[in-house]
C-alpha cells in the first residue's frame, strides 16, 4: 500500500516536472530601486506576462545604496545573477566602458522582432540619450529621468509681498531665504540637502559650483577644488543654509527637505524635478494648493545649474536571456506603458523625464502643471556642456570616472564639516583637494 | 573498570589502535572541524588574498598583486588613525557607560518592588529593537533639530534649538547605543545578582557591613565573572557597530564618527577598493584581539587584587 502511493507520488512529480518544463518560460530576474516609479512597474507583472507568456518575472528591489552595491558586485564579478538591471546615468557609459552591459543598439539591430513595436528611440530626450550613451552608442532605456528645480510656498511669497521671478539668481534666492526665515516659528527660508554622499548634498552643491564657473577637473585630470569659483560656490551653499536655511544641516538628505517641504516650514528647496509630484499629492502634502515652480537658481554663468539624472534599464553581457530582457527593457520604457499607468493609474503618476511625447499629452499637461518647466529643464540640461570652461567628463552633478563615487563621498564629508562649523570652508576645499587628487594619482591617471 | 582493561587487554589490538583513533573515536569531531574551518577560515583566507591585491571593482583591468602595498598605503593615511581613535573612543565609552548603567538598572531589578516584572520588561525592550530602527527613531523624533522631540522641548524653554548630531556626534552616536545596549549588560549582571547566596548577604549584614561594603567585598567579587563575559561580548559587538552610524551621521561630519567597520564599508562599497577594504579588515581583525586581550588582562589582574584584598 505504502510503496505504491510513493511510486504514485514519484509518477505524478515526473508527470508534472515534465509538463512544468514543456511550458517553463524564461524567467527574468530583475533588480531594480524602490522609487514609487519602480513599484508601480512591478504592479503590472501580470500585464506583461499575460503579453508575453514565454517570459515570467522576477523581481529584486532594494534600496537605492543597496542596489547599487547588489549590482555593481554581481556584474563587477560576472556572476549573472541579473537579466536586467536598474542603473543610473552615472554608472551606464563606464559599465559599458568595462563592457559589462550590452549595447542597445545592437541588440535591436540583432533582434528586432524583441523590441516594443512602435518603440521610437527617436522619442526619448536627447539629453538623458546622450548621458546613457557611451560612444555614440545607446547601453540602457531611461525610465524615469529627472533634472532639479526650484520648489516655493506660494502663500509665504504672497504673505510678504514677494515675487518669485521666471528665472531665479541665487542672490535672489538668498534674499528671499532670508526675508522669509523665521526660525523661533518653525519656518526655515530655505531647504537645501546637507547630507553627506555624492548623490546627496554633492548632487545640488555641483549644479551652484557649475553656476559659479567652477569644475571638478582641468583638462589634465587636476582637481580645481581649492579654486576661487569653488570657494564662492562652497562657501555661498554653507552660509545661506547656516544663515537662512534648515536647522540640521549634515542630516538633511532628499527625505528631510521634502518633509520640510510638504509641511509647509521651508519657503523653497531646491531639489529634483520628481518631488513636484509627492509635493501636488494631498496624500503626501499639505501644500499642494501654494506649490509654485521655478527653473533651478542661476549664478554668474548661466549654466550647469539643474541636473539630469534618469534611473534606466541595462542588460549585463553576463544573462542569457539577452533577446527576453530586451523585449522587457524596451516594453517598460515604451510608449505603450506610460499610456497603461496613465490610463490604469492616472496620468500624474506616469514615469516622467524620458520622451518629448510625454509632454505633448494633454491628459498629462493638465494632471501635472510643473510639466512644462520640467521639460523645460529637461531639454536644456546636457551632460556633456555644464562648465563654463572645458572639462575632461561628461556629468552635470557628478563626474562620469569610476573613482567619483569614492571621491565624491569624501569630499561631501569635508564639506559636511564645514557646514557643522568644525573647519572652515576653505581648509576643507584644501583637503578635499589633496585627497582628490592622492585618488586620481592612486587610480593612474597622471601615469602617461 | 578501566585498570581492569588496560591489564588484559592483548598486545595486537594495542597495535591496532593509532588506526582505530583515526578513524573512529577522534575522527568523530572531524565533520565540525572542517565545517568550522570552510565557514570561518575560507573567508579569511580569501580575505588575505584580496588585501594583497590592487583590485578596485570599477577599473578590472588595473587589478595586480602588489604585495603589501595596501597596508603600507593605510598605514600612511592620516583618516585611518582618526578612524582607530573613533573606534576605540566609542567601543570603551560605550562599554563602561553602559556597564555602569547596567549595574545601577540591574541592583535596583533585583529588589523587591510593585510592577518589576512590567518595569523589566521595559527595560530590556533597547536591546529588542533592530539596530537601523532604534537610529532611524533617535534620529528623526528625537535629535532632529526641525521636528524633533529635543527640539520642541529646547523650543518651548526658550532655547536655540539643538542640532546635536552635527554639534556633538560622536557624544549622539554613544548615547544612541548605550540606550540599546544598557539593558543587555543589566540582563547579565542581574542574572549574577540573582544567583547571589541570601545567606551570605545576611550574615555580612549581621558582622555589620553597610551597603557599600557589602556591594563592593560580596556582590562585586560575585558579579566578577559575569562582568568579564558581558564586557568582553559587548566589546567585540560595538568595535564592529555599523548601523547606527550609518543611519544617524553616516561618519560625519567629516570623518568624527567613521568607525573601522564603517570605514571599511565606505572603502568596499563607497570607493570599491576591495583590496585595501580587505587590509583594512585585517587591521580590525587585529585591533579587536588586541583590545579583547587588554580587557581580560585588566579584568584579571582586578579579580587576584579582589582575591587578596
Amino acid at each position: 500500500m505504502l510503496r505504491s502511493m510513493l511510486v504514485l507520488v514519484v509518477l505524478l512529480f515526473l508527470v508534472g516536472g515534465t509538463l512544468v518544463s514543456a511550458q517553463d518560460p524564461v524567467e527574468l530576474t530583475i533588480a531594480t530601486v524602490n522609487n514609487p516609479d519602480m513599484v508601480v512597474m512591478e504592479s503590472f507583472t501580470e500585464v506583461f506576462e499575460a503579453a508575453y507568456p514565454n517570459i515570467s518575472l522576477n523581481w529584486v528591489i532594494l534600496p537605492e545604496n543597496e542596489l547599487r552595491a547588489t549590482v555593481t558586485t554581481d556584474v563587477a564579478t560576472g556572476s549573472s545573477t541579473f537579466d536586467i538591471v536598474t542603473v543610473g546615468m552615472f554608472e551606464a557609459p563606464i559599465w559599458a566602458q568595462n563592457g559589462w552591459i550590452h549595447s542597445i543598439d545592437d541588440l535591436a539591430a540583432q533582434y528586432p522582432d524583441n523590441v516594443q513595436a512602435d518603440y521610437g528611440f527617436d522619442d526619448l530626450l536627447p539629453g538623458v540619450k546622450l548621458g546613457l550613451s557611451y560612444e555614440n552608442e545607446l547601453y540602457a532605456l531611461p525610465f524615469y529621468g529627472e533634472s532639479s528645480m526650484l520648489f516655493y510656498n506660494k502663500a509665504m511669497f504672497a504673505e510678504a509681498g514677494l515675487e518669485m521671478p521666471e528665472q531665479p539668481t541665487w542672490d535672489q534666492v538668498r534674499e528671499f531665504a532670508c526675508a522669509l526665515h523665521d526660525p523661533d516659528n518653525g519656518r526655515y527660508g530655505i531647504a537645501l540637502r546637507g547630507l553627506p554622499g555624492w548623490g546627496e548634498i554633492m548632487a545640488p552643491l555641483t549644479t551652484v559650483v557649475n553656476t559659479y564657473g567652477g569644475r571638478w577637473f582641468d583638462e589634465n585630470w587636476e582637481p580645481q577644488l581649492n579654486s576661487p569659483e569653488w570657494n564662492a560656490a562652497v562657501s555661498f551653499y554653507v552660509n545661506l543654509i547656516n544663515e537662512c536655511g534648515q536647522p540640521g544641516a549634515t542630516g538633511t538628505g532628499f527625505t528631510e527637505a521634502l518633509t520640510l517641504m510638504a509641511q509647509g516650514q521651508a519657503a523653497m528647496w531646491v531639489d529634483a524635478t520628481v518631488a513636484a509630484g509627492f509635493l501636488s499629492n494631498p496624500e503626501q502634502s499639505q501644500i499642494v494648493d501654494d506649490l509654485g515652480f521655478a527653473p533651478a537658481p542661476v549664478g554668474p554663468v548661466a549654466k550647469g545649474n539643474h541636473w539630469l539624472w534618469a534611473w534606466s534599464l541595462a542588460i549585463p553581457s553576463t544573462t542569457t536571456h539577452v533577446a527576453e530582457a530586451l523585449q522587457f527593457a524596451t516594453w517598460a520604457t515604451s510608449r505603450d506603458y506610460i499610456e497603461l499607468v496613465g490610463t490604469t493609474n492616472g496620468w500624474a503618476t506616469i514615469p516622467p523625464g524620458t520622451r518629448v511625447s510625454t509632454y505633448e499629452r494633454a491628459e498629462y499637461l493638465e494632471a501635472a502643471p510643473f510639466a512644462p518647466v520640467v521639460l523645460g529643464l529637461m531639454e536644456s540640461a546636457d551632460p556633456t556642456d555644464s562648465t563654463r570652461d572645458t572639462v575632461p567628463y561628461v556629468g552635470v552633478q557628478f563626474v562620469g570616472i569610476p573613482e567619483f563615487q569614492g571621491i565624491g563621498t569624501d569630499v561631501s564629508q569635508l564639506i559636511a564639516e564645514a557646514l557643522a562649523g568644525d573647519n572652515t570652508v576653505e581648509a576643507a576645499l584644501a583637503r578635499a583637494n589633496e585627497i582628490t587628487r592622492e585618488a586620481m594619482e592612486e587610480a593612474g591617471y597622471y601615469d602617461g | 573498570m578501566t585498570t581492569t582493561y588496560s591489564v588484559t587487554a592483548p598486545v595486537p589490538k594495542k597495535r591496532a589502535r593509532p588506526f582505530e583513533n583515526l578513524f573512529s573515536r577522534q575522527s568523530l569531531p572531524l565533520p565540525a572541524i572542517i565545517f568550522m574551518i570552510v565557514v570561518t577560515q575560507i573567508p579569511l583566507i580569501l580575505t588575505l588574498r584580496y588585501s594583497l591585491e590592487r583590485w578596485n571593482l570599477l577599473r578590472p583591468e588595473r587589478r595586480a598583486f602588489i604585495w603589501f602595498n595596501n597596508y603600507i598605503n593605510i598605514l600612511e593615511n592620516r583618516d585611518f588613525w582618526t578612524i582607530i581613535l573613533n573606534t576605540l573612543v566609542l567601543t570603551l565609552s560605550v562599554v563602561v557607560l553602559s556597564l555602569i548603567l547596567g549595574m545601577l538598572l540591574a541592583l535596583l531589578l533585583n529588589r523587591e518592588f510593585p510592577g518589576r516584572n512590567i518595569v523589566r520588561t521595559m527595560l530590556i525592550t533597547p536591546f529588542l529593537i533592530m539596530p537601523t530602527v532604534s537610529a532611524v527613531l533617535w534620529k528623526n523624533v528625537l535629535f532632529n533639530p526641525a521636528f524633533g522631540l529635543l527640539a520642541a522641548i529646547y523650543a518651548m524653554l526658550g532655547l536655540p534649538r539643538p542640532d546635536l548630531l552635527a554639534d556633538a556626534p560622536m557624544a549622539s552616536v554613544i548615547t544612541v547605543i548605550v540606550w540599546q545596549w544598557t539593558p543587555f549588560m543589566m540582563l547579565i549582571l542581574l542574572a549574577g545578582l540573582q544567583s547571589l547566596d541570601a545567606e551570605q548577604m545576611e550574615a555580612s549584614q549581621i558582622d555589620g557591613a553597610g551597603r557599600v561594603t557589602q556591594f563592593r567585598y560580596i556582590v562585586l567579587p560575585h558579579l566578577q565573572r559575569y562582568i568579564e563575559i558581558a564586557v568582553l561580548m559587548e566589546t567585540l559587538f560595538i568595535l564592529s557597530v555599523f548601523g547606527e552610524i550609518f543611519v544617524t551621521t553616516t561618519g560625519g561630519p567629516g570623518i568624527q564618527t567613521t568607525n573601522l567597520s564603517f570605514g571599511i564599508y565606505q572603502e568596499a562599497f563607497q570607493r570599491w577598493n576591495i583590496g585595501e577594504a580587505s587590509a583594512m579588515g585585517i587591521y580590525a581583525i587585529i585591533l579587536a584581539n588586541i583590545v579583547v586581550l587588554l580587557f581580560v588582562r585588566v579584568l584579571r589582574r582586578g579579580r587576584h587584587e579582589g582575591v587578596t584584598a
